[in-house]
């Protein structure tokens, strides 16, 4: 079960890696809003191993509000970008 | 604007799901936490006022089930597509933006039709035309007018399988006749 | 043991998933490439992480709100995509020589010319420029029932 949650976390290290990149990199601010959503995507993976791994259940009520913090930025952002364009 | 009343019989169904979140969130579906539930939610749907979603009146959770399963196995395949092409094809990548159009003209049923459609990977809705009902789709990896028309064909399925889930009976009606004449 | 073996081999689904989302934003060209490879794998990793949870947790209390999360998810993830989506091809953020069909293009371009050439504020609930969609906000108060169904 270790190695398992040491593969796990690296496979989602290595996946915040390349979303991270690619909101550094852009080229547009959508592209950034993309990536930092799959950041956020993972973060709620993350509290998922965690609750698993130390068989507690505290971070539940996070997860549904990553998900919605998520969706309430990526909308937010779109609909600024239809606007000013 | 004007807000006109809405009889709690079209909220019935947003107050039951309210409900049940209220459920969810306490992990505990005691009496005590529903009905407080249940009052909470009545209060929420008429201060926060929201036009009425029009539903269909009719539900087969018969035909619900192998939709679930049927789009739970296209989930997984079409995941594992989108890995795959992400690592072989990568920046060689060819899409394409198909026009589909929808048989049935309810505003409920688009939107789960382009849900539906949405959640599935390799395509994804970029706009609606709500007059015609036609969904225009970004789609991944479509090299040609054939993968386009497999494209269409198979978002007509999915919008026959919705329709015989929850579609209005005119459309049920229709979607018979056209089964029929095949 | 065996629950141990679910759970991993979901645990490790999941974060493939995670993984493809990844490597499809650092390798697709346009921004609406990137977009299939972000938000839909995501879909599939959050309910194998959720399903992994809930293996391991045994309860039946749990699944409610695992169900619901998953819930929310499958609502939000089309409409974000969606707006993401509306705002990169109308802001020319594709690069058309991706496309090898574009059937979306005239359509948006005579919308477009019909929108310059009639007064802000007119009724153009009939051009595919403000039809539906949760850009439809837009419209008047007056044009239509409002579409919360995409809410």
């Amino acid at each position: 079960m270790t190695t398992v949650t040491y593969l796990v976390g690296g496979i989602l290290g290595i996946a915040a890696a390349l979303a991270l990149y690619r909101a550094v990199r852009g080229p547009s601010i959508l592209d950034r809003v993309l990536a930092l959503d799959v950041v956020l995507a993972i973060i709620g993976a993350a509290l998922v191993l965690d609750m698993v791994v130390n068989r507690h259940l505290d971070h539940l009520i996070l997860l549904v509000a990553v998900s919605l913090i998520g969706f309430v930025g990526s909308v937010t952002v779109a609909r600024f970008v239809t606007d000013r364009k | 604007m004007s807000r006109q009343r809405i009889p709690l019989i079209t909220e019935l169904p947003l107050v039951i799901w309210l409900v049940l979140v209220w459920g969810a969130l306490w992990q505990d579906f005691s009496a005590g936490t529903l009905v407080f539930g249940a009052i909470i939610a009545y209060v929420v749907v008429n201060v926060f006022y929201l036009p009425p979603v029009e539903l269909t009146g009719r539900f087969n959770i018969l035909w619900l089930i192998p939709f679930i399963g049927r789009f739970l196995v296209k989930l997984v395949a079409a995941s594992a597509e989108v890995f795959w092409l992400a690592l072989t094809r990568g920046p060689r990548l060819r899409n394409a933006v198909v026009a589909v159009e929808l048989r049935s003209h309810s505003d409920f049923l688009v939107t789960a039709t382009g849900h539906a459609i949405s959640l599935i990977p390799g395509s994804l809705v970029l706009e609606v035309d709500r007059s015609t009902s036609t969904l225009y789709l970004h789609c991944l990896n479509v090299t040609s007018s054939e993968d386009a028309e497999v494209v269409r064909r198979d978002v007509l399925a999915t919008e026959a399988w919705l329709v015989r889930i929850m579609g209005t009976r005119a459309d049920l009606a229709s979607l018979r006749a056209e089964e029929a004449r095949r | 043991m065996v629950q141990d073996v679910i759970v991993s081999v979901l645990l490790i689904g999941g974060a493939l998933m995670s993984l493809a989302a990844g490597i499809g934003l650092t390798r697709f060209p346009d921004l609406l490439s990137r977009m299939h490879a972000a938000t839909k794998p995501q879909v599939l990793g959050l309910l194998l992480f959720l399903l992994a949870l809930a293996v391991e947790n045994g309860s039946w209390v749990l699944v409610p709100i695992l169900v619901l999360c998953w819930i929310f998810q499958l609502l939000t993830s089309p409409v974000s995509a969606h707006m993401v989506g509306r705002a990169g091809y109308r802001t020319r953020h594709l690069q058309r020589e991706l496309l090898t069909l574009d059937e979306l293009d005239d359509i948006v371009a005579k919308a477009a010319d019909e929108v310059d050439g009639r007064a802000a504020g007119d009724d153009r609930a009939r051009t595919a420029g403000t039809a539906g969609s949760p850009a439809g906000q837009d419209d008047s108060p007056t044009a239509g029932p409002p579409d919360r169904s995409e809410a």
